[in-house]
């Protein structure tokens, strides 16, 4: 298929400078995968920028530690309480995810801030691809970290939990992967971030500038849970909280009590899912069809 | 050979004052029309949550120590309102006499012990024996028979010592440790004009003044006396999303003798019955009194205490709105207003119009400064429109919707608006000085919203347990929300306060005091930086 593209493309003319220079740089390109050239172009500049990468660890480390804080002062005295051990483990994701939120919005908004955009877009004019190699590499990175983040929280959680009242005998057996649910909830866990990174990309994408993205992304996670918190009409709250993107994604990581979440965990994650995927459609069109 | 003037403007040279330089950066902020649209965004998110809470409201119920659930508007007139004009229980078993002037009354406990319920609120009369924690029993001079109005007690409580109370909010601690026959408990009122002042004493020998408590208006005839109440009992488990109570009214009994009196008791005999309907625990059969010889015994069920209203309220139904409720948008509005701020600084270092300014006002902590009036007051005006706005027409809302406000005192309202507006105003500043250190809106929107937004957040919704939440609103900027608490956490009241039920750690202003020094830090560092590093 390259090689009748390449065929197909008029030879340029070898006196003209510049023009066989943009015209051989295109051939290049085709011929490798276009896109895992555009995802090697983003990984260099994520790479060789400071900054961005250095806040992956932060990442991992504020979920880490938030999970510790909240495991290290929960208590159940005689074992009476309705603790879910597994989400208590992982509510550091909830501090976590702020940092994701800003990396992700990061991976675009810097380059607008820098006018980087303009060279990006001239060397790469499929913006589309320019988004995918983006929202590939930030989900990858975003998995690998958050995929150590949670398994320390759980290991925490395993180690302290035994030693805070939360012993076998009234019915809380140590953390374990090996359990189904505990499983579902630390992957769907790493997935939860992976998704907000994806969400807050699309977003970033569409706004540009860096502050407003963080706070809109920031405003929409935690618009729901706040409200729902003082809302009154059981009704309504149900409805909250199945629509929104945090509160609804974060009922994957329950593990106890599942007829009382206003939707199955996978369901929940899902509607983060369909979040994500809105919020990147709109980043593409906007990206499309807007002057950089 | 012509000699060439250097061109001068024909323009006077302008004033370099701090007037010229707020006017500047007022200029320079309204000419983005980005900026004006984020705080229009502000005020809009922050009204418009509100607008959903109380849309959006459950019809609440309302209910009174020992009085019926009631639920609507109805509740505006169901409260006995106190002294202060807040909400109060008043119902306690009442053995008194009139005191003619200024006179006192003294006792000694030898014992007081209670009924508990074993079954659920409403249900049969099985009991256990067994003392709430805030249950009383002591001597009091009140201001007449009617609820709600002023007294003076001091009293021997359940497991919280001897205490001085008056006018249901105040409390101080007396001798501490449980009574007993071996263990007795004299107490002392006098009453002289105004003041009311309580002693306790362990043998009717040496005497220590508890407290001196002055009740303006007391009338020259108060009724004064023996009386007992204790509030309902309630074991509550809280769940994650979910409060299941169980509970009843318990009643508490109290032996007392060595009563002695002084000053005018025109009356000369001692007249029993219960303030405040108690129909319910007497039909329950709590509540009577006994004397034979100079021995009397006094029992009763209720609370003579501030209503805890609000998230709290509401017991058998869903929970009591305040305007608290109608500013939770307030966090929403905050994030906008964060980002302009932001903006306000880190596009000067963009675009490089820094140095234009520093190069216009030579004297770079005037240009923060006026950066920090001009962004503080635009937040401050928003902030205070949106608080406004949500209380008074969210307010309206609830009332025509047949909805139940929890009453707090005007003050109270007050300070809430108006300390919305300055927290809006004080964290836009923080984010300026932020984004001055840091240069890049990345890093100063960040910084302000974890410490800012998400400890709130954190803390509100219950996502961490209640021991962080309390360490995390004691010392990150978020401490200052407590400036939207509109009920008052009462020690003498037993709750399950916690910032999840809108209950913070610290007091409104000290709470406001810890983002105020966390913005002079910032605003500091980021001056200091200003004048030392290249623009």
């Amino acid at each position: 298929m390259s090689q009748a593209v390449r065929a197909a493309r008029p030879e340029p003319d070898p006196g003209t400078g510049p023009a066989r220079f943009a015209g051989g740089a295109t051939t290049r390109a085709a011929a490798g995968s276009r896109f895992s050239t555009a995802l090697h172009a983003e990984w260099t500049k994520l790479r060789t920028l400071p900054g961005t990468l250095r806040l992956l660890p932060g990442a991992a480390a504020l979920t880490v530690a938030v999970s510790a804080a909240a495991v290290a002062t929960a208590t159940c005295p005689g074992g009476g309480c309705q603790t879910d051990q597994a989400k208590l483990s992982l509510s550091g994701v909830q501090a976590g995810q702020a940092v994701v939120v800003v990396i992700a919005v990061l991976v675009i908004s810097g380059e607008y801030s820098n006018g980087m955009i303009r060279v990006t877009l001239a060397a790469m004019p499929r913006r589309i691809t320019v988004l995918a190699a983006k929202a590939t590499l930030v989900a990858g990175l975003v998995l690998a970290v958050s995929a150590v983040a949670v398994l320390a929280s759980v290991l925490v959680g395993r180690l302290l939990l035994p030693g805070h009242g939360f012993t076998t005998a009234p019915g809380y057996p140590p953390l374990s992967l090996a359990n189904g649910s505990v499983l579902r909830a630390a992957c769907g866990s790493v997935l939860y971030l992976t998704l907000i990174a994806l969400l807050s990309l699309g977003i970033a994408t569409a706004v540009r500038e860096a502050a407003v993205a963080i706070g809109l992304v920031l405003g929409l996670l935690y618009v729901f849970p706040v409200v729902t918190s003082v809302m009154t009409n059981q009704h309504w709250q149900r409805h909250m909280e199945q629509i929104g993107p945090m509160t609804a994604g974060l009922d994957i990581q329950t593990t106890t009590n599942l007829s009382s979440l206003p939707l199955t965990p996978w369901q929940g994650l899902g509607v983060l899912a369909a979040w994500a995927a809105g919020a990147l459609l709109l980043g593409a069109l906007v990206l499309h069809f807007r002057d950089a | 050979m012509t000699t060439t003037t250097p061109y001068r403007s024909p323009a006077p040279t302008g004033r370099d004052g701090f007037g010229q330089l707020l006017h500047a950066e007022w200029t320079k902020f309204r000419t983005v029309r980005g900026w004006l649209v984020g705080m229009i965004v502000a005020v809009l998110v922050t009204a418009g949550i509100g607008l959903f809470v109380a849309e959006g409201g459950a019809t609440a119920t309302c209910q009174q120590q020992g009085g019926p659930v009631m639920s609507g508007n109805a509740c505006y007139n169901g409260y006995t309102l106190g002294p202060g004009g807040e909400p109060v229980n008043d119902q306690f078993y009442f053995v008194r006499q009139p005191l003619a002037g200024d006179g006192s009354i003294t006792v000694r406990m030898t014992s007081l012990t209670g009924l508990l319920p074993t079954g659920n609120i409403g249900g049969g009369l099985s009991t256990r024996p067994g003392l709430v924690p805030w249950s009383k029993a002591g001597i009091i001079i009140k201001d007449g028979t009617t609820q709600g109005s002023a007294y003076a007690a001091i009293m021997v409580t359940g497991s919280n010592g001897v205490r001085l109370q008056w006018d249901y909010t105040g409390d101080t601690p007396g001798l501490s440790g449980a009574v007993s026959a071996a263990s007795p408990r004299w107490l002392r009122l006098t009453r002289d004009g105004d003041t009311i002042t309580g002693y306790d004493s362990a043998d009717g020998t040496r005497w220590t003044k508890v407290g001196t408590v002055r009740l303006s208006g007391l009338p020259s005839t108060v009724q004064a006396g023996m009386f007992a109440t204790s509030p309902t009992y309630i074991s509550a488990t809280q769940g994650f999303h979910s409060r299941s109570i169980s509970g009843g009214p318990s009643q508490v009994t109290a032996d007392l003798d060595h009563v002695r009196l002084t000053g005018a008791w025109p009356a000369n005999t001692w007249s029993a019955g219960y303030i405040g309907g108690g129909s319910a625990a007497v039909a329950k059969g709590l509540g009577g009194y006994h004397q034979a010889v100079g021995r009397f015994t006094v029992s009763g069920s209720g609370d003579i205490s501030p209503v805890i209203g609000g998230p709290l309220g509401g017991s058998s139904g869903p929970p009591e709105l305040t305007t608290t409720d109608y500013l939770t948008g307030a966090f929403l509005g905050l994030i906008a207003v964060a980002a302009v701020a932001t903006m306000f600084m880190t596009s000067e270092y963009r675009r490089g119009l820094i140095r234009t300014t520093l190069t216009a006002t030579p004297v770079r902590g005037r240009v923060l400064a006026a950066k920090a009036i001009v962004i503080g007051s635009v937040a401050f005006l928003a902030g205070l429109v949106a608080a406004t706005c949500a209380a008074i027409i969210d307010t309206d809302i609830a009332n025509h919707r047949g909805d139940f406000v929890f009453p707090v005192p005007w003050p109270t309202e007050l300070r809430v608006i108006a300390g919305t507006a300055a927290l809006v105003a004080v964290a836009a500043v923080l984010t300026l000085a932020v984004a001055t250190v840091v240069k890049r809106s990345t890093v100063a929107i960040t910084v302000v919203i974890t410490t800012v937004v998400v400890p709130y957040f954190l803390s509100v919704t219950g996502a961490v347990p209640t021991g962080v939440a309390n360490w995390l609103l004691r010392i990150t900027p978020a401490a200052a929300f407590a400036l939207q608490q509109s009920t008052p956490a009462y020690r003498q009241v037993q709750a399950p306060y916690s910032p999840g039920t809108g209950f913070f750690p610290l007091a409104p202003w000290a709470g406001f005091a810890v983002l105020c020094a966390w913005t002079a830090i910032a605003l500091a560092a980021a001056a200091y930086l200003l004048k030392r590093r290249d623009a």
